[in-house]
């Protein structure tokens, strides 16, 4: 956008119309085809498919959650899985305390993983997930406030760049470390599972899954939305400010680093709501969700997509995730890692807008009136 | 109940001991060996008499007592009876049993009987001997074994023993359980109850404080309160020492995260790369260690020893040539843009990882250790293990030669000219794409020697470089970027303190609170222990 163009940007631009569109149907046709047609109907959709879609639109909130920061905001965080996890986890706790005397051990009180480690009570942290308004504020406390105490002390110390990605990797770690102990009272190793229903409904029944993958496209929806509202505000150009020159926002008169911790405690709570959605739809959360490895995948859906354009993050997560779902399940899977890392390497080379900034770029030498197309990101360039 | 044989057998010793003593201080040992008298006891074949025999003979010292109580338990020590005389019955014939010589005329011989109370006698004379057999490690375990048992009997033993010991651990040994038997005897003084405890107190080890904690209950006031601050001492002391011991175990790792990191600290520091691909040049280190142990097991098993020597050229040309080559491929296209860098080098080492599963399978390798490596030696109480005594020594030695290679050559000069100002360097005509390619070749090839150490304590496998990524990454920030000394720092302060740690929180709290304080300090400084000062730094 030119300095000159004083016009604010439509809310949802072209592209955001036709994202929105195309999920609204998917939200509505997937459903449709798998409750309401017989499995033998040729456009029956299979409930684990299902899920499996169900799991990517979470995915695809999360990246979009990462496409805030990054694209925007120029915070590379090699941690968000870990609020995704968290978000996940208070989720899976909730499911936990629904299972009651169905456990293998059927103590009324205890969780099994707690029978088994001989627990006599519950430990005060659970208190509460019985309740589903508790469980739900908590998928948003306990991201936000990780993001709130963690951003507060690294953006008021001005820990920018690559160190910022470091010590969030750090934070990742660290937290993948305590949630790998039994004495956590999180599960241990093998995390949170087994889980009967939801609010009463059967986890497991058609239904229900319908339902998740419904809530899943329309919180996609809303996130987008979000986002989209941010970005275009007085408050999202001085994320963009920040991105492309932060000294000098600093210098204007802008604190800069409250900017900055706004847009990350937003992106935590998209990405713990993600987590929370995803959790019922796979079925289990364990440590593993906080690897760092699993953070850095994130990134590169948003790169392949094209970071900092919101739609391609959300569209790098379903073609990144469809693809590992493809080849790591037929004679390929022993060459998926080396496809993700050419996927990496070649796109950063080749594609350094990802696949929606590129379009944009080819769309704009043909057609030089760039309305409505967002912003895409500008050339790389030195901070400073 | 003191039986009279006992009785007899003490003051039998403690004249021994007292002619020990004089051997000692005259150089006579002769005396003390003269065996004879109990030879000549041998031979009336009378129960009691065997049993005072087998007590001198135990205190003897003489080099044949052994070869005698051994006949004797096998029923192999006969007498003849005209002159009353014994002798070693042998497969060849009978033999002398001092000069061990065949008896030229042999007389008619029967066994020395032996009943029960000869055999615990036996028993006894045997844990006597070992105090003073020729091999120290058999001394040791006897002398321990006294310590434990605290039986009083063998006091005279003990002193003998004590006479003649060379070796000072044997020597304190002995007189550690010879301490303990005092202090528990009954009739013995105050005052040398207190100097036993004295004495036992100086050792200062956890056997000391075991004694010391036997102390009877119904010592006078005076034992128990010397006692008591004994182990006070004892206390302090063994706090100390497993402190100094948590600190040698936090340099060990602290030599182990300084190998890591400082290949990254050339490619990340120096040169502004943040190379995630580094761990996976660590592990491609190791396997060159592991392939270069099966051609020698294959080839030529006697260079085994040289292994690790041979290994470390080949690993640094290895990782250094794959090093240029992501530089020359991937990395140059993206400098000035550290993100996407990190990126791509992520995925590099994702497809270096799957590439080493696929060709060696993803089950660790068994990569041996050269003999000079195992072993281990202590130092007042602290047990170092050569290997990471080792690995200590070539960390040191890695970072000295890449200090050198950054001060004191001429490529090092450029690396240094080129990262502080690229475009005055290259107008001063250094190939500034030339000295790229061999910086991250040099980091990457250090990475690789880094490998060959580490294959000597972590499992080789396709993820050994993931596990070291993040701790190196952590070293180097947290040491301050760009500069060699704090990486050494950082290093060494982070091992250290993560094995202080331990003992409190346990391994994983340990290492997840060293995280939180890694994560804090950057907090307090972005730039680490040794930030670069200047404009640079904004840039």
């Amino acid at each position: 956008m030119s300095p000159s163009d004083t016009r604010p940007p439509t809310l949802i631009p072209t592209n955001g119309l036709v994202f929105l569109g195309v999920l609204a149907a998917v939200a509505v046709l997937v459903p449709l085809l798998n409750l309401a047609t017989s499995p033998d109907a040729a456009v029956h959709v299979p409930t684990y498919v299902v899920s499996l879609l169900g799991k990517y639109l979470t995915y695809a909130l999360l990246a979009l959650s990462v496409d805030l920061i990054w694209g925007y905001v120029g915070i590379l965080s090699l941690g968000q899985g870990a609020f995704f996890a968290l978000g996940g986890y208070a989720m899976g706790m909730y499911l936990m305390r629904q299972i009651g005397t169905r456990g293998v051990y059927g103590d009324p009180m205890l969780p099994d993983f707690m029978v088994f480690l001989n627990w006599k009570e519950l430990p005060w942290f659970w208190y509460g997930f019985d309740l589903f308004p508790f469980a739900l504020v908590m998928v948003l406390l306990a991201p936000g406030l990780l993001a709130l105490v963690f951003g507060w002390f690294a953006f008021r110390s001005r820990v920018t760049g690559v160190y910022l990605s470091i010590i969030t990797q750090a934070m990742t770690f660290a937290l993948l470390l305590a949630f790998f102990r039994n004495d956590m009272g999180f599960g241990g190793n093998n995390g949170l599972t087994d889980f009967k229903d939801i609010l009463g409904f059967n986890i497991q029944s058609d239904g229900t899954r319908a339902v998740l993958f419904f809530l899943s496209a329309l919180a996609l929806g809303l996130g987008y939305v979000l986002c989209r509202f941010l970005v275009r505000s007085h408050f999202g150009k001085v994320l963009i400010a920040i991105r492309d020159a932060e000294t000098r926002v600093r210098f204007t008169g802008y604190r800069a680093e409250n900017y900055k911790l706004v847009a990350f405690v937003v992106s935590a709570m998209l990405a713990g709501i993600a987590g929370a959605l995803y959790v019922p739809q796979v079925g289990i959360i364990n440590p593993s969700e906080f690897s760092p490895a699993n953070s850095i995948e994130i990134i590169v859906w948003v790169a392949v997509g094209g970071r900092g354009t919101l739609v391609g993050a959300a569209l790098g997560a379903v073609l990144v995730n469809y693809a590992k779902t493809y080849f790591t399940s037929g004679f390929l899977a022993p060459y998926w890692l080396f496809m993700l890392g050419g996927l990496f390497v070649a796109v950063t080379l080749f594609l350094p807008k990802g696949i929606v900034g590129t379009f944009y770029d080819w769309r704009e030498k043909r057609r030089p009136s760039p309305d409505a197309l967002g912003e895409p990101l500008p050339e790389p360039k030195p901070a400073e | 109940m003191i039986s009279s044989a006992r009785l007899r057998r003490l003051s039998c010793a403690l004249l021994l001991a007292l002619y020990g003593l004089c051997g000692a201080l005259f150089s006579q040992p002769a005396l003390a060996q003269d065996i004879s008298a109990p030879l000549a006891q041998l031979a009336t074949d009378n129960y009691a008499d065997t049993e005072a025999a087998l007590g001198a003979l135990a205190l003897s010292g003489s080099p044949a007592a052994a070869g005698i109580v051994a006949a004797l338990a096998d029923g192999k020590l006969v007498f003849s009876a005209a002159p009353r005389q014994v002798f070693l019955r042998t497969e060849t014939g009978l033999v002398d049993p001092l000069t061990l010589q065949p008896v030229a005329d042999p007389p008619a011989v029967k066994p020395v009987r032996v009943n029960n109370r000869v055999r615990r006698a036996i028993e006894a004379a045997n844990g006597t001997l070992s105090l003073v057999s020729p091999d120290p490690a058999k001394r040791l375990e006897a002398a321990t074994a006294v310590a434990r048992s605290r039986d009083t009997a063998a006091l005279p033993a003990l002193d003998l023993a004590l006479s003649k010991e060379a070796d000072p651990k044997v020597k304190t040994a002995l007189t550690l359980a010879r301490a303990s038997i005092v202090m528990g005897q009954p009739g013995v003084s105050d005052a040398e109850r207190i100097a036993a405890i004295g004495l036992v107190g100086a050792e200062g080890n956890q056997d000391a404080l075991a004694i010391l904690q036997g102390v009877p209950a119904d010592s006078s006031p005076a034992v128990k309160q010397a006692a008591a601050d004994a182990i006070a001492g004892i206390e302090r002391s063994l706090a100390m020492w497993s402190m100094a011991q948590n600190v040698w175990y936090g340099l060990s790792l602290g030599s182990v995260l300084l190998l890591a990191a400082i290949g990254l600290a050339i490619t990340f520091g120096v040169m502004g790369v943040i190379n995630m691909a580094h761990g996976e040049m660590v592990m491609l280190g190791a396997y060159t260690t592991f392939v270069v142990q099966d051609a020698i097991r294959t080839y030529n098993p006697g260079l085994f020893d040289w292994s690790l020597i041979i290994a470390i050229p080949l690993a640094f040309l290895f990782t250094g040539l794959i090093g240029v080559i992501i530089e020359r491929t991937v990395i140059r296209f993206l400098y000035g843009r550290a993100l996407e860098t990190l990126l791509a080098t992520w995925g590099i080492s994702l497809i270096l990882q799957q590439a080493i599963r696929t060709i060696f399978g993803p089950t660790n390798r068994e990569v041996g250790a050269p003999s000079w490596m195992s072993g281990s030696f202590d130092i007042g109480q602290l047990a170092i293990t050569s290997g990471r005594l080792w690995i200590i020594v070539f960390a040191i030695l890695v970072f000295v030669a890449l200090l050198a290679t950054l001060r004191m050559t001429r490529i090092g000069l450029e690396m240094r000219a080129v990262t502080q100002n690229r475009r005055m360097a290259a107008s001063m005509g250094i190939r500034t794409n030339w000295v790229d390619a061999m910086t991250f070749g040099l980091g990457s090839g250090i990475a690789g020697i880094a490998g060959v150490a580490l294959s000597q304590i972590d499992n080789v496998s396709p993820n050994l470089g993931q596990s070291y990524i993040i701790d190196s990454f952590l070293v180097v920030v947290f040491g301050g970027v760009g500069n060699l000394w704090g990486t050494l720092v950082g290093a060494m302060s982070l091992g250290i303190a993560n094995k202080l740690l331990e003992p409190y929180a346990g391994a994983v709290l340990g290492k997840i609170a060293l995280l939180v304080i890694v994560i804090l300090f950057i907090q307090k400084r972005p730039r680490g222990l040794f930030a670069l000062k200047g404009r640079s730094i904004e840039a």
